[in-house]
Formats: structure tokens, sequence, C-alpha cells
């Protein structure tokens, strides 16, 4: 038993953490929210380099432990686009025992060339940025996966993640109950990085707020001094702190039960902190100039996608059965 | 990362529960804070110590296991799932004896611990007075020096287990003229049935006198009952809070085991189309994870020779907040039957009321979580 990160892993960690900050990842959200994809296509080249798509599709297995840690950083960052869903579109198309459909979107999923996005049964309709990927992948509920051409776009309330309804074309690429476990599984995978990328949210969004109580002075002291504002600050750390072991377990047994829970309690902290964030922030948070603003709109849908807060209460109680 | 357990570890389990499961008392206790159940509880306390399983993590040669924390985790967990009874001894062990560890000599170790272990010695505690709660340095009892030791005196209260207990620990004012209130205090231990010591039961929210008012008028204390250097007694006190002792006040086993039968509570009793208490039962079984999930990533840092530090303050607030919530969401299920004082989780509900005020405030802890984990400013409390 020794429930800690390793030093790889957290040298792992501070390695993206640096190349994001380096990134300026705030603008290039902007320029993805506007349908300008280049920037964020170039960070993305940098993070394949360091490895973290190549995770997904290790020889081994994919490595959800520095999955996890990975994507709490790409959470803090803010990175745009379908990073869970490509991560998940490799982990599905390794399970389905297909090698020659692996052979031919593995390697470019694995080394940064292709982006992907999937839809699956239990998780939303929306596909994420298909007008930014290579492939897009949908699983009907009866088993089939199919290819799907982007369809019409439909706002996000974050103007950072575009969604569309997936239009499936074609013959099934794979089908029958091989492919419906594998969605299955890939559906807990969305689920235990989005939970990170949760994490990694509610950090940015909890380190930024309390550097303005810091700094921002009223009656004469920094309102970080004031209880009512340190005492949700607080109970915000508490929740995120709370949710990290869950994540990190879940990565552990990868257990829906688990991997639920995690999601729950992540996704619950994150957008605790964003409404921490906003309260503390004032007026100045309440706009879209403020940096704060893309992560505050990323908190809720996230919160949401791959596992509602209902669901993932119900496949917690289904694990006790 | 592994949460894997050793053959060691599960062996320590097996043992655990096969010893828990030929002596745990088929029929509950009377209560612990009534007369009879005080005295129950002691003789359980022996029972638990004629095995070694009163203070597992203690050495072998003050009556424990010498078990790590790993191993005293797993006998917790172990411990309240087997439906045992409440520990009457849990302030000596889990408050004064980490203190002994780490300040007490080693005459007052060999004195003081196996008769604490055995339940032959009851501790309470005497932290608080009327007028010193959360701003505990205030604190206006005092020692007074004499001959070969010192002479109590003031008032101190909600003094837990005190109404029955046989002996207290505290810190005193010996040094009222010392630049700073958390300067000049001494840590001491005492006699509740010594010349000079009046006890006071309170009957609690719950009706049980489960703490007391001290009166103290010139109550001596030898020296051999003085923890520490005279003067030091605050640091001696603070210095405990924030170890591996405070991270394990409430063992995740106590909820572990809470959330269990309120699963089996909501399967029982539950309206399957009520999916808002469904909800609260799977927050239920999702805080006790998270909180016994916590405690061995604390465990693995304190392990691994990392400080643990305002940690405890998380801790603290996460499990007192947690407790009541359980306890809510049991009574909600139980509807009508809730307010039966008799009920299994009824009085467990009024005690759970007590978390957010004992073992310093969650106004407190979250100030302490503030300024040292976030680095806030202090302001006025």
């Amino acid at each position: 038993m020794r429930f800690l990160l390793t030093e790889e892993q957290r040298d792992f960690a501070r390695s993206l953490r640096g190349l994001l900050a380096a990134a300026e990842v705030p603008a290039v959200v902007r320029a993805w929210s506007a349908g300008d994809h280049g920037p964020g296509r170039a960070v993305w080249g940098r993070l394949a380099r360091t490895g973290v798509f190549a995770l997904a599709a290790d020889e081994a297995g994919p490595l959800p432990v520095e999955l996890a840690v990975a994507f709490v950083e790409l959470g803090r960052a803010g990175m745009p686009g379908p990073v869970v869903e490509t991560v998940v579109a490799a982990v599905l198309l390794g399970r389905l025992g297909d090698e020659e459909l692996a052979k031919r979107l593995l390697p470019g999923l694995a080394d940064g060339g292709a982006v992907a996005t999937l839809t699956l049964p239990g998780g939303s309709p929306y596909a994420l940025d298909a007008d930014a990927a290579a492939y897009c992948l949908t699983v009907s509920r009866a088993g089939e996966l199919r290819s799907a051409g982007a369809g019409a776009p439909v706002a996000s309330l974050d103007p950072a993640r575009r969604l569309s309804v997936p239009v499936a074309a074609g013959p099934a690429l794979a089908a029958g109950a091989a492919v419906s476990a594998a969605a299955r599984a890939a559906l807990d995978w969305a689920r235990l990085l989005t939970a990170a990328q949760c994490l990694g949210v509610g950090e940015a969004l909890l380190a930024r707020t309390v550097a303005y109580a810091k700094e921002r002075t009223q009656f004469g002291a920094p309102i970080g001094s004031f209880q009512a504002v340190k005492h949700r600050l607080a109970d915000t750390l508490l929740a995120l702190e709370f949710a990290r072991p869950l994540l990190f377990a879940a990565a552990l047994s990868l257990d829906p039960g688990e991997v639920a829970a995690a999601k729950l309690a992540a996704g619950g902290a994150a957008y605790g902190a964003a409404l921490t964030a906003l309260q503390l922030h004032g007026a100045i948070g309440y706009t879209e100039e403020l940096d704060l603003s893309l992560w505050l709109r990323k908190a809720r849908p996230l919160r949401d996608a791959w596992g509602t807060p209902a669901a993932c209460r119900e496949a917690v109680l289904a694990g006790r059965r | 990362m592994d949460l894997t357990q050793s053959a060691e570890v599960a062996a320590f389990r097996a043992e655990a529960r096969a010893w828990l499961r030929s002596h745990v008392p088929a029929e509950p206790l009377p209560s612990l804070e009534t007369e009879a159940g005080f005295a129950a509880h002691r003789e359980w306390e022996a029972l638990l110590h004629a095995d070694r399983w009163s203070a597992v993590s203690w050495p072998e040669e003050y009556g424990g296991r010498g078990a790590d924390i790993e191993r005293w985790l797993v006998f917790e967990e172990e411990y309240w799932a087997a439906g045992a009874p409440g520990r009457v001894s849990q302030n000596g062990i889990s408050l004064l004896a980490p203190t002994l560890f780490d300040h007490a000599t080693p005459e007052q170790r060999a004195r003081v611990l196996p008769p604490m272990a055995s339940g032959e010695v009851i501790w309470a505690q005497a932290w608080s007075e009327p007028e010193a709660g959360s701003d505990l340095a205030s604190l206006t009892s005092r020692a007074v020096r004499t001959e070969g030791g010192w002479l109590l005196s003031g008032h101190k209260t909600w003094s837990s287990r005190a109404a029955f207990a046989d002996r207290a620990f505290g810190i005193f004012r010996s040094d009222p003229a010392a630049a700073k209130a958390h300067h000049g205090l001494t840590y001491l231990m005492f006699d509740l049935r010594a010349p000079g010591v009046t006890v006071r039961p309170i009957g609690r929210l719950d009706g049980k006198p489960a703490f007391a008012e001290l009166f103290l008028e010139g109550v001596f204390v030898p020296d051999e009952d003085v923890i520490g250097e005279p003067g030091q007694g605050w640091r001696i006190a603070m210095s405990t809070t924030g170890n591996e002792r405070g991270l394990t006040l409430r063992s995740p086993g106590r909820f572990l085991a809470a959330a269990d039968r309120l699963v089996s509570l909501w399967r029982e009793a539950g309206d399957p189309a009520d999916t808002a208490l469904r909800d609260r039962v799977a927050d239920a079984v999702v805080g006790a994870r998270a909180y016994q999930l916590f405690t061995w990533a604390n465990a693995s840092r304190f392990a691994a020779g990392e400080a643990i530090g305002a940690e405890s303050s998380l801790n603290k607030v996460f499990w007192s907040r947690y407790d009541i919530a359980l306890h809510e969401t049991a009574l909600d299920l139980l509807g009508a039957d809730a307010e039966l004082a008799r009920g299994a989780w009824a009085e467990p509900w009024v005690f759970s009321l007590a978390g957010p005020i004992y073992a310093g405030t969650n106004e407190i802890q979250r100030d302490i979580i503030a300024e040292r984990l976030l680095g806030l400013p202090k302001g006025r409390r």
C-alpha cells in the first residue's frame, strides 16, 4: 500500500504544467472558440511529443494513472478540444480486437497527428469538436461502430466546445457484443479522464481566486482576510482535496462504481469552485474579458459530460449490489 | 501508486476479524455515557487489552502491537464493521498517549500507559473554560508552584467523560506574566478524585451526562505529572494535533461501517421512486470512500516522511459534516420513526450534531485551512 504518485508521475505532471504554461492556453482557447484550430493543434502536437496520447495506445494497455495525471494538467490549463475523446477513441479501438482497424487508426491518434471525437451509449448524443476531428466515431445502442460526419453545429454555453450530432455514414466498422463491451469500458475511461480534467479545472479556478482574494482590497484590507471569503475558499479546497484520492483510486481499479464516484466528486468540486470563483471575483468575474471565464464556462459542461451527477450516483449504488 | 494490501496486512486483518467475531457482545452495551454503561465499556476495554487489541499502534511494551498506521486503519475498519462498542478510552488513547510518546519521560510512559491500555484508568480532557473556548490560549485556570509540585485552581468545562472518568489532562497558566497568551502554560495530568476537585456533570443535548464542569481549588499535582517543561504546554498540546493522529481522530472505518448500514436501511425502507433520497445514499457511500482514501493518501505521505499539518483541519471539517449528512439521510429514510429515541440512528444523529463544535470548531478549522493551506492573510476572527 503506497497511495502516492511516484516521483516519475510527479515529474510528468510538472513537465506538462510547464509546457502548457508556456503555451499561453487562454489565447488558444479564444482562437478555438472563434473556429481557428491552428494554435490548438500546435499545442496538441507538443503534448503528443510528451507521450500523452501514446499512453492510451501502450502495448501493455492504456496507463490510467499517468493519463489521470495528464488530464488534471489539461484541465488546469483549460486546454480546448476533444482531448478526452481522442484518448477514449484510442482505448475503444484498442479493445475491439480488430487489428486491421487498430493499425489504420491508432498510430495517428497516438502520435498526435489525428484528432478524434466520438459518442457512446450512455453518453451525450453530441460529439465534441467534430469539426476539428479527423475521425468522428459513433457506437449505437445495438453495438454498431460507425464512422460519422459532423452534423450541423449546435452552440454550447461554452463557446470553446463545439457540439454536433454525428451523422453516421456507410457500413459498420465493427458490430456485436465485443463492440458493446468495448463501448462500456470506453465510457468508464471517458468518465475517469473527464473527472481528472474537472479536478484540474477546479484547481485552476481556486488558485486564481485565492490570488485575487490576496490582491483585492476593500475596507482597507485584502478581501481574503475576511472570514466569509476565507471559509468559502476553504470549503472549495476541501471538496477538491477529497475528490483527488477518489480519482486516483478509480484510475487504479477502473471499477465502474469507483469511476462514477470520482466523476461525481470531481465534477461537483469543479462546479463548486466555479461558483466560488465567480462570487468572490464579483462583477469582474462576470465578464468575458477576464480569462477566468474560460474555466467558469467549462466547469458546468464538464460536470455533466460522460456522466451526469444522477447517472454517476446510480452507478455508485449499482456497484454495491 | 497502489492500494493493494500485503499478505502480512491481510493476515493482520484476518486475525482482528476473527477475534472481533468471537468477542464482540451480541447485544449492544448500555450507553457509555451512563454509570452502568461506563462500567460495561471499561470491562470491554479490559477484554480488548487482554489480547492486545486496545491500543494496537502502541509498542508491545505498553500493551500494543506496534502496528503501523496502515494496520491501525485496517484494525479500525474491522472494529467498526464488526459493530464493536464505542471506545471509552478514546480520550486517553488518541489524545493523551500521542503526547506522552512525544514529550513524556520513560518513567511517565511506563506508569501511565499500561493502565490506560487496560481501561483501569480512564482519562478525561480538561481544555476548555467558560471564557476560553475557540480562543483556548486565553485560559485563566492557574498552576501555582508549591513544594514538590503544583496547585491547580480554576474552572474547566465541556470535559468529555469527566462524569465517570478517573483522571484528566489539560493545560494551565503557570506564568501569568508571560509576554503572550500561549506562553506560560503547563501541561499537567491530575486525579479527578483528588482533594479540591469538584465534578459537576452536565446533561448533554441527548440527555446524557457525557461531559462535566471541573471546579479546582488548590488541587495538588506532583512534579512527576507534569508533561514536558513547565511553560511549554501550548506547544506540547498543539504538536500532536497535526500529526498522523490528528488525521485519525475519527477513523474511516467508522464511517464505512455507517455507510454500509445506511445502504441496508435504504434497501429495506427506501422508496425506489424517491431519487432525491437515493442520491443522498449514494453521496454517503462516496463520502465514506473519499474519507478512507484521503486518509490512506495522507498515511502514505506520512510513511514516506512528509509532514502532515493543516490537512488534519480538512479532515475534521469533512468528517463532521459528513456524519451529520449521513445521519440525516437515515432519519429521512425512517420517516415517522425517526423521532423514536430508541432507534438505531436517533441518538447517533444527536451526537453527530456536536461534530462541527468539538475538537476545534469548524470555523476555526476553516481559518486554519485558509491561512495555512491557501496562504490567505490573517484577519480578525
